[in-house]
């Protein structure tokens, strides 16, 4: 219980921190902004867990969209089966369906890696995006959930109030994608910062070696890739209950590319990167929208794919590499204790 | 006789039309230090590949410690006490010195997934024993002052002394060392017989080595096995490789070359 | 047994096109090792140029032998110079980068193109020109071959020559067959690389523009995002034959056409697209080298 305790300091400080930033958007914005929160919060759920595959673990996997979808569906399929309890219940309800909807994500994850993670580069993102689209496929023939109508009505946060104080449903949903966030956050970190991590890390840098000095590289990249897809199910499971609509057209490769731009541009390796990344790629489209409004075309695609060619040529390793910010920016090392991902001599630190 | 450490019974390498390693068939000691040496080509790397689970032989078989190591793959091979290092560095680059040796001391890890995720006793005290394990490891090499440094920014010696340094961390009983002299001058070299001596004797190692050093091979090995075109053509001790008649026409060629490439190259 | 007829026939001229686009993937990853995402996009950029140009010259309602041959001309002439152009730009400051860096770019690439051809093109399809007169050749018993698929035969034949002629029989043949070996060497023997590769790309990307004709010759309706579908399958069909490998991406295009057409004709159209799927997955498990590649071992 002590260790529990102790480990569980920095992550409850942020929680509170954060949940309290929650309270000052739940009052000070409107919708639509509240709206673009909890999408960065899932997108952050999805690069921070992608960069676990791609970055850390060196393999491409191009088919993240299958898994959030397997979450998305099951959770949401789920909760027309259990009804949603009222008030405080709600919280633990959403929370125990995402933990399904990320059982079943990482089940297919399994099921897809086992196969694939023999093959190198290219050959695993192309099965890994085929699998992708399989998924989407079968979902979008499975008729008990919708096929390609989609599915309506799901179940998602409501108002309700504690002993007369209103809890808004984007306070209800708001906490739960950050307690998933934080959970997502310091499992990764902590993973990475042991002999898991370390295993995960020496597949990057030279399989053969890795093998040679003893670690069974296929089961700690069956491992990461598990891991990464149980929490793309998880965000999918948020995404429905807080858009409350599926339809397998939010599956496509499309998406899968997404999670790899927001991967990509937060610098493969770096979970503070997959963050600020994740907030820009939900944030810069619709800051760019005026222009659509203006001139009367969609040129935001065109914009965002061009970048992407552009941030390779120019800056390959996206913000901040393989280090986080607070190596990137080391003013910043005041406020946290050190957090390289590489071990140093002191051992366990955060 | 006691049982070998290390048997390859007749083994063979076949990629489709080529025998890299044709029935190879030695024996090694617990706690000797053997030299593989050929002519460039000869199939030793292929030997090392065969011996650490890379390869799997296409014929034979070879038992270690009393075990067959048919169909294991390498990571289990070194989890039974058989290491090496490679002809070409393949040092994890990006991490640094104290990760690189880290990786190799995963098999003494004893806590689950879960531990580190909770930050457990368990966790943080074996931490904090490997860490220290590995510090001592970099410290008997005097690499202790560049623990933090990125591996690919270390001197192309001090490279090669950091994949002993790793494969020494997986606790094993043998350890293949693949040209570990590559590219070294006269003092490396000599200060690296040393080293081998040195955790030959401080870890109870045995040891096998690929050079083409003659002075190191010649100078340490206690007994060599001499490879050209995957066939073992001689087996002895140093002495005997030296007087070997079909060592030397391996190396440089029989009489009939050794006139031809001296009437080309105009005397002298 | 005529509908069987009739459905090799189809295949045929299906996996014909498959074969055309599957050259290009095969052919750029033979030289670079990478998947040119953006290739089926090119092969759209070649639909809307022989479009275009046949607005252009006012041959939209003049079906003949020589609409086909001045459309081919262009759209090869097109796609060639604009596959040239996206390597020079893209790819090439990437030559040294590492692989999932290239791979993005050529994603990024791909969707510039879809998404700018929605702007400047118009999301909305549009009707190819006629091509060919529409009309029925011969008789082989009770089933009609076709003008136009006699012609995408025809067009595919004379292409597979000219590029086996082009490979095996020519200087610049040889320099890509080195270079697509070994980059290093070839240039210590004196092959200019990156000449070699932005031809490859220029061949590459030409055999994808007479793909994109015989396809607006058959199917007459274009659109910006045309080419991912099409794109999938005739990459499925390179893997299928081996990648990397010029007869592969012939014998892949061929069956990919096949077994689509039979799935389509004897069990269900609905399963036509999850057939690429299912055929990509199956070969990469089971062998990745393809039909007639080789899966080269990492050097120890």
């Amino acid at each position: 219980m002590k260790t529990f305790l102790n480990s569980a300091k920095v992550p409850l400080i942020a929680f509170v921190v954060l949940w309290v930033l929650g309270i000052f958007v739940n009052f000070s914005f409107n919708s639509y902004i509240q709206l673009i929160l909890i999408y960065i919060m899932i997108n952050m759920i999805l690069a921070m867990s992608l960069n676990l595959v791609n970055g850390y673990t060196g393999q491409f996997s191009l088919g993240h969209a299958g898994f959030m979808a397997s979450g998305a569906y099951t959770s949401a399929y789920l909760s027309t089966v259990i009804p949603m309890p009222a008030g405080a219940m709600q919280l633990p309800y959403f929370f125990a369906l995402a933990l399904a909807g990320g059982l079943v994500a990482s089940v297919a994850g399994l099921l897809v890696g086992l196969p694939s993670l023999r093959l190198k580069g290219d050959y695993l993102a192309i099965v890994t995006l085929g699998f992708g689209e399989i998924i989407r496929v079968t979902l979008l023939n499975t008729d008990a959930v919708g096929g390609a109508r989609g599915m309506y009505g799901i179940v998602g946060p409501t108002d309700w109030s504690l002993a007369g104080i209103p809890i808004s449903r984007f306070m209800g949903g708001f906490t739960h994608a950050l307690i998933w966030v934080l959970v997502c956050f310091f499992t990764i970190w902590r993973i990475i910062r042991s002999a898991h991590g370390r295993a995960f890390l020496s597949v990057r840098e030279d399989e053969v070696a890795a093998e040679s000095m003893g670690i069974n590289t296929t089961r700690a990249k069956v491992l990461a890739f598990v891991l990464s897809s149980f929490f793309a199910g998880v965000a999918g499971a948020i995404f429905a209950h807080y858009a409350n609509y599926l339809n397998p057209s939010s599956f496509t490769f499309m998406r899968s590319v997404d999670a790899v731009i927001m991967v990509v541009l937060g610098g493969m390796g770096s979970l503070s990167g997959s963050l600020l990344a994740a907030i820009f790629i939900t944030v810069i489209p619709e800051a760019l929208r005026p222009i659509q409004e203006l001139t009367g075309y969609d040129l935001r695609m065109v914009i965002y794919s061009l970048s992407l060619v552009l941030l390779m040529i120019l800056r390959p390793q996206g913000l901040f590499g393989k280090y986080e910010i607070t190596e990137a920016l080391p003013w910043l090392q005041k406020f946290f204790k050190k957090s390289k991902a590489t071990a140093t001599t002191d051992g366990g630190a955060s | 006789m006691s049982t070998p450490l290390l048997e390859a019974r007749s083994i063979t390498m076949q990629f489709g039309g080529l025998k890299a390693v044709d029935s190879l068939q030695f024996q090694i000691q617990k706690g000797e230090l053997m030299g593989l040496i050929g002519p460039n080509g000869a199939g030793k790397t292929t030997v090392f590949n065969m011996l650490t689970g890379v390869y799997q032989p296409t014929q034979g078989d070879v038992i270690f410690d009393g075990q067959s190591i048919k169909g294991k793959k390498p990571w289990q091979v070194s989890h039974l006490g058989m290491t090496r290092t490679f002809q070409n560095i393949r040092l994890f680059k990006e991490l640094s010195v104290l990760e690189n040796v880290l990786v190799a001391s995963n098999q003494q890890i004893e806590y689950g997934f879960f531990s580190p995720l909770l930050k457990t006793k368990k966790f943080l005290d074996q931490e904090v024993a490997l860490r220290k394990e590995a510090l001592e490891l970099l410290r008997i090499f005097h690499l202790e002052g560049k623990a933090n440094d990125e591996a690919s920014s270390l001197p192309y010696g001090e490279q090669r002394k950091l994949e002993i340094i790793r494969a020494l961390a997986t606790k094993p009983k043998l350890i293949c060392l693949d040209e570990p002299a590559a590219g070294m001058n006269h003092n490396e070299t000599h200060a690296l017989m040393e080293t081998i001596a040195k955790i030959r004797k401080d870890f109870s190692l045995t040891v096998l080595l690929i050079e083409h050093d003659m002075k190191l091979v010649m100078g340490i090995c206690e007994r060599i096995v001499v490879l050209d075109h995957g066939v073992k053509i001689e087996e002895g001790t140093p002495e005997k490789i030296q007087a070997s008649k079909k060592v030397i026409e391996a190396y440089l060629g029989t009489d009939e070359d050794l006139q031809g490439s001296s009437s080309t190259t105009g005397g002298h | 047994m005529a509908d069987f007829l009739q459905h090799v026939i189809n295949g045929i001229s299906l996996g014909s096109i498959y074969a055309l686009i599957a050259l290009g993937y095969t052919m750029v990853y033979g030289i670079l090792q990478f998947i040119n995402f953006a290739h089926s996009d090119v092969y759209m950029v070649g639909a809307f140029i022989a479009y275009f140009v046949a607005r252009a010259v006012g041959m939209t309602e003049s079906p003949g032998i020589e609409t086909l041959v001045i459309l081919l001309g262009a759209s090869m002439v097109g796609c060639a110079l604009l596959g040239v152009a996206i390597e020079r730009l893209a790819y090439r400051p990437l030559r040294k980068a590492p692989k999932i860096n290239i791979l993005i770019t050529a994603i990024g690439m791909s969707l510039f193109l879809e998404y700018f051809g929605q702007v400047v093109f118009g999301a909305d399809p549009k009707v190819f020109p006629s091509v060919l007169q529409d009309s029925v050749l011969f008789q082989m018993g009770t089933v009609p071959l076709k003008s136009l698929d006699i012609a995408v035969l025809g067009v595919t034949l004379v292409m597979m020559f000219a590029l086996n002629f082009l490979i095996y029989h020519t200087k610049i043949g040889r320099a890509m067959r080195a270079v697509s070996t070994n980059m290093n060497v070839a240039s210590l023997m004196g092959v200019n690389n990156d000449f070699i590769i932005s031809f490859t790309f220029f061949v590459g990307s030409a055999l994808a523009g007479a793909g994109s004709v015989l396809v607006g010759m058959k199917y007459p309706k274009i659109d910006p995002l045309m080419g991912m579908m099409i794109g999938l399958k005739a990459f499925v069909a390179a893997v299928l034959g081996g990648i990397g490998n010029i007869q592969g991406a012939v014998l892949g295009g061929l069956i990919m056409g096949l077994s689509e057409e039979m799935v389509v004709g004897y069990f269900s159209s609905t399963y036509r697209d999850a057939l690429a799927f299912g055929i990509l997955i199956v070969i990469l498990i089971f062998r990745p080298a393809g039909l007639l590649g080789k899966y080269t071992v990492e050097k120890v």
